[in-house]
């Protein structure tokens, strides 16, 4: 291709998503006439939404327009609140620490990297906030982060503050490294081989951070004590005993990747036994085996809609998992774990309709307030309501229908994605590559 | 012959005929009520589709029904012919990871000899999956080095591999490189790894050089018997159906300047042609119409494969194909994944392509492309019954096939999913 029109193209593209102002606490917007799918309230099939300063202000019918807002007008379009996956590794530096079965101290949230074009393709699909998780190398993985997808601005405007605390645990094959080929002369199998090391790994992590915690409670006791001991030397600090005491103090929750039965409860039974709470499963592809169980014990699952049979303990992993399991009272949402599925989420959603029997809100539910509640971020995003954030999608049919496509993606009131730009710009610069140069043939 | 042989085969011949007629009694089904979407021809409110035999007999709003036959009551419910999925690696790969299960990647460069329906696992538990969704046939290819194998065209059902048969060797499979090192999938996003076919279409070529003078002197050494006879040469012996033009060539091209090359090398070569993949295919669809070779776009589910091409440029080249007039057929190649194939039509759909051809692109046109247009792909007389029986639109998400008929035979519609899921749901 003609190295103008290459250009030409990059830059219609990048400038369709970045539509933004330099500064910006937050944008102002005005969707008139749309079908509202609000997920919690309901749905208004001619309704209009109005952001101010990146909050929404008003949901009803012929909001009067105030003066200079920005006006998208949505007839014939559905509007729903931003997408959320729950689990993915996009937008960063690096995903996985696997030198070691146990890497508390890793948080990724120091390598977000906002240049990651993973957003641009997030924004696409409708997608406006992102949990971005350590890899499953390891037992004990690190910390993660929540995101949301602001295309443009700096690695810190990214992260979303009010969201819970998760570090990810791990189970299973990519643990005991099953597919890794040991070769001579190669490095020596690592601990754990199997299941029972993987409980047995972890068990041990948390009574050493149990002892830790004792030996620095002890420290404080007596130095807050009224004759403290005069040479009081404090306990050593470890930076992964810190992360694992703030799970065991209840300051971090567990998110943990499994796929088999037995491995789930199993670590339930850890949970149990430390008194850790596990926010949600990831995968989670025999949950349906045991969804009473996670019913019972409140833990949710994050789970793909249908890609299974891809590793032996994938083998079962059935397209109804995520509609049984919400069907049992499981909080199930659909997550990506992919630059490529996170911008056809809603795709994968709707499947939950076909297998598993869920209605149409149910569906959405799952890459929606399912996922925001995981994330506890329920009170600021995941459904259109008043006072929440406007982290808003167009779309241009019914976002469960197959013949849905994203129009457009709104951040806190500023429009992050605007396909009918994107196309406006490609025409323009086809039409301006199009154009001879003077002496030149066309 | 004796009169004792004669009377031997007659008796013979009459019992054959006996045991095959007890076997399958004339059949005759009517499915009554239905939306009719033939596919080819106007759609059918409440109209009947008459099988006699495992073929229709009749399509239309006022047709005849003879006493004796079944009647199923297809009220609500909409008849469409079963879908062809163009590219898939069904009975072939049962759980990608786990190699002991894989049979669709011969190792080497240059496999011709290599046939897909010898490997082909008529019980994988993909293959009912798919089918409960309403597809009912499939190209099941091998992949892997230049020239990966010979593909089959199977019909998604069967008690044996044989059985499943409709073409048992559809085409020789040829690879080019595709835009980049890895496909989608993990964070895959557009790296621009250079494709470039030249250098593997020259040793093509000189495969094919060397095959045409091996038939050659196969040839002459048939009519001079004193002439030397050349060496058995297993690579060659295989090529020749394609060089002389009885095995059509499918071939895994991606990038628009590949794709020229592609189109020039088939009519250098004289092949018969059908093209895989084909990604970058909107930038050369003028070229792609002219050469009159048809497409089986690749799965979707995919990310562009150069970033600039821009983030729809998979799911809008499928409608520009086919607006420029190329044949299109759409695919889902990972077998774990084989049910989404309606799902690629209304994506495509969903960017440009007109809703009516994306319904064509998984049932007629797969059909014109395989050379089986005149037995399956719409519902017409004459053709097999391959009907499947759906609760609303079947390239939709949420819609629910209720039934699906091959050859006019009603199939079994549990799967491993449901079979768990009911052992399970046993729990309470």
């Amino acid at each position: 291709m003609n190295t103008i029109i290459k250009n030409l193209l990059i830059s219609a593209f990048v400038l369709a998503f970045v539509a933004l102002p330099a500064f910006s606490a937050g944008g102002s917007i005005l969707i008139k006439n749309g079908t509202i799918l609000t997920v919690t309230k309901g749905v208004m099939v001619k309704g209009d939404i109005l952001v101010i300063n990146g909050v929404i202000k008003q949901i009803g019918e012929n909001i009067p327009v105030p003066e200079g807002i920005k006006v998208i007008d949505a007839s014939g379009k559905y509007v729903i609140p931003g997408i959320i996956d729950s689990h993915t590794h996009i937008a960063l530096a690096g995903t996985n620490e696997g030198s070691e079965a146990i890497t508390p101290e890793a948080d990724v949230g120091e390598v977000v990297n906002a240049d990651d074009v993973s957003i641009l393709t997030a924004l696409s699909g409708g997608v406006t906030m992102v949990h971005t998780m350590h890899g499953s190398a390891n037992p004990i993985g690190g910390p993660n982060v929540v995101l949301k997808m602001k295309w443009g601005k700096p690695s810190e405007d990214l992260i979303v503050h009010e969201a819970l605390r998760t570090l990810k645990f791990a189970l299973g094959e990519n643990v005991k490294q099953s597919s890794r080929t040991i070769t001579v002369g190669g490095p020596p199998p690592r601990y754990p081989q199997t299941r029972m090391g993987t409980n047995a790994i972890i068990r041990r992590e948390m009574l050493k951070a149990r002892a830790y915690l004792e030996e620095w409670d002890r420290f404080n006791k007596l130095k807050a004590s009224k004759t403290p001991p005069k040479n009081l030397i404090p306990p050593r600090k470890d930076l992964r005993m810190e992360v694992l005491s703030d799970l065991l103090r209840g300051k971090i929750v567990a998110r943990c990747h499994d796929y088999q039965a037995t491995e789930a409860l199993e670590f339930l039974g850890l949970a149990k036994e430390f008194g850790f709470k596990v926010q949600a499963l990831e995968h989670a592809w025999e949950a349906y085996k045991i969804a009473d169980e996670l019913a019972a014990a409140k833990v949710g699952i994050s789970v793909f809609a249908d890609s299974w049979a891809y590793k032996m303990e994938a083998a079962e992993g059935i397209a109804y998992d995520a509609g049984y399991c919400a069907k049992k009272g499981v909080l199930v949402s659909i997550n990506s774990d992919s630059g490529e599925r996170i911008r056809r989420l809603f795709n994968e959603a709707s499947k939950s309709m076909k297998y598993g029997g869920l209605t149409e809100n149910e569906a959405l539910s799952l890459i929606t307030i399912n996922p925001a509640i995981q994330l506890g971020v329920e009170k600021i995003v995941g459904s259109l309501e008043v006072g929440k954030q406007g982290d808003i999608a167009v779309f241009n049919e019914h976002p469960m229908s197959a013949y849905t496509r994203c129009e457009m993606t709104i951040i806190e009131g500023d429009v992050y994605f605007d396909r009918g730009q994107y196309l406006k710009d490609r025409e323009e610069a086809v039409k301006k590559a199009q154009v001879p140069k003077k002496g030149g043939r066309p | 012959m004796t009169k004792r042989m004669f009377l031997f085969c007659v008796i013979l011949g009459l019992t054959v005929g006996w045991i095959s007629s007890q076997a399958k009694p004339a059949k005759v089904i009517a499915i009554k009520g239905a939306k009719i979407i033939p596919v080819v021809g106007d759609d059918i409110e409440g109209g009947t589709v008459l099988i006699r035999d495992g073929k229709i007999e009749a399509v239309g709003k006022d047709v005849a029904i003879p006493s004796g036959a079944e009647i199923v009551d297809a009220k609500g419910l909409c008849a469409y012919p079963g879908m062809i999925d163009g590219y898939s690696f069904l009975g072939l790969q049962e759980i990608s990871g786990v190699p002991a299960t894989v049979d669709n990647r011969e190792t080497g460069r240059i496999n011709p000899q290599v046939r897909a329906i010898e490997a082909l696992r008529y019980d994988s538990m993909h293959i009912p999956i798919a089918r409960s969704n309403g597809i009912t046939a499939a190209l099941v290819a091998p992949t892997g080095g230049l020239i990966s194998g010979q593909s089959t065209l199977i019909k998604l059902d069967g008690w044996t591999n044989r059985e499943m048969v409709i073409k048992s060797q559809a085409a020789m499979q040829i690879e080019f490189p595709g835009i980049r090192g890895g496909r989608g999938g993990f964070g895959g996003r557009g790296g621009a790894v250079a494709a470039d076919a030249t250098r593997l279409i020259a040793e093509l070529k000189e495969l094919f050089k060397n095959a045409r003078y091996y038939q050659q002197r196969k040839e002459f050494a048939a009519k001079n018997l004193t002439a030397a006879y050349p060496e058995f040469q297993e690579t060659l012996e295989f090529i020749l159906p394609v060089v002389r033009g009885e095995m059509p060539v499918m071939i895994s091209v991606h990038a628009d300047k590949d794709i020229k090359a592609a189109i020039q090398f088939v009519k250098d070569e004289s092949l018969k042609a059908v093209f895989f993949g084909v990604e970058q295919g909107w930038k050369v669809a003028d070229e792609l119409k002219k050469s009159n070779i048809p497409v089986i776009i690749s799965s979707l589910y995919d990310m562009p494969p150069v970033w600039d091409d821009g983030y729809d440029s998979l799911f809008r080249n499928p409608g520009v194909l086919n607006k420029a007039g190329v044949k299109i057929a759409f695919s889902s190649v990972s077998a774990s994944v084989a049910k989404d194939l309606p799902y690629h039509a209304a994506k495509a759909a969903a960017f440009g392509l007109d809703k009516k051809e994306a319904l064509k692109a998984v049932t007629i046109y797969p059909a014109e492309i395989f050379g089986v247009d005149k037995i399956m792909g719409s519902l017409e007389k004459g053709k097999v019954a391959n009907i499947v029986l759906a609760d609303g639109d079947i390239l939709e998400t949420r819609t629910n096939v209720k039934k699906v008929y091959i050859d006019g035979q009603e199939t079994d519609m549990s799967n491993r999913y449901l079979e768990l899921l009911e052992k399970f749901k046993k729990r309470g």
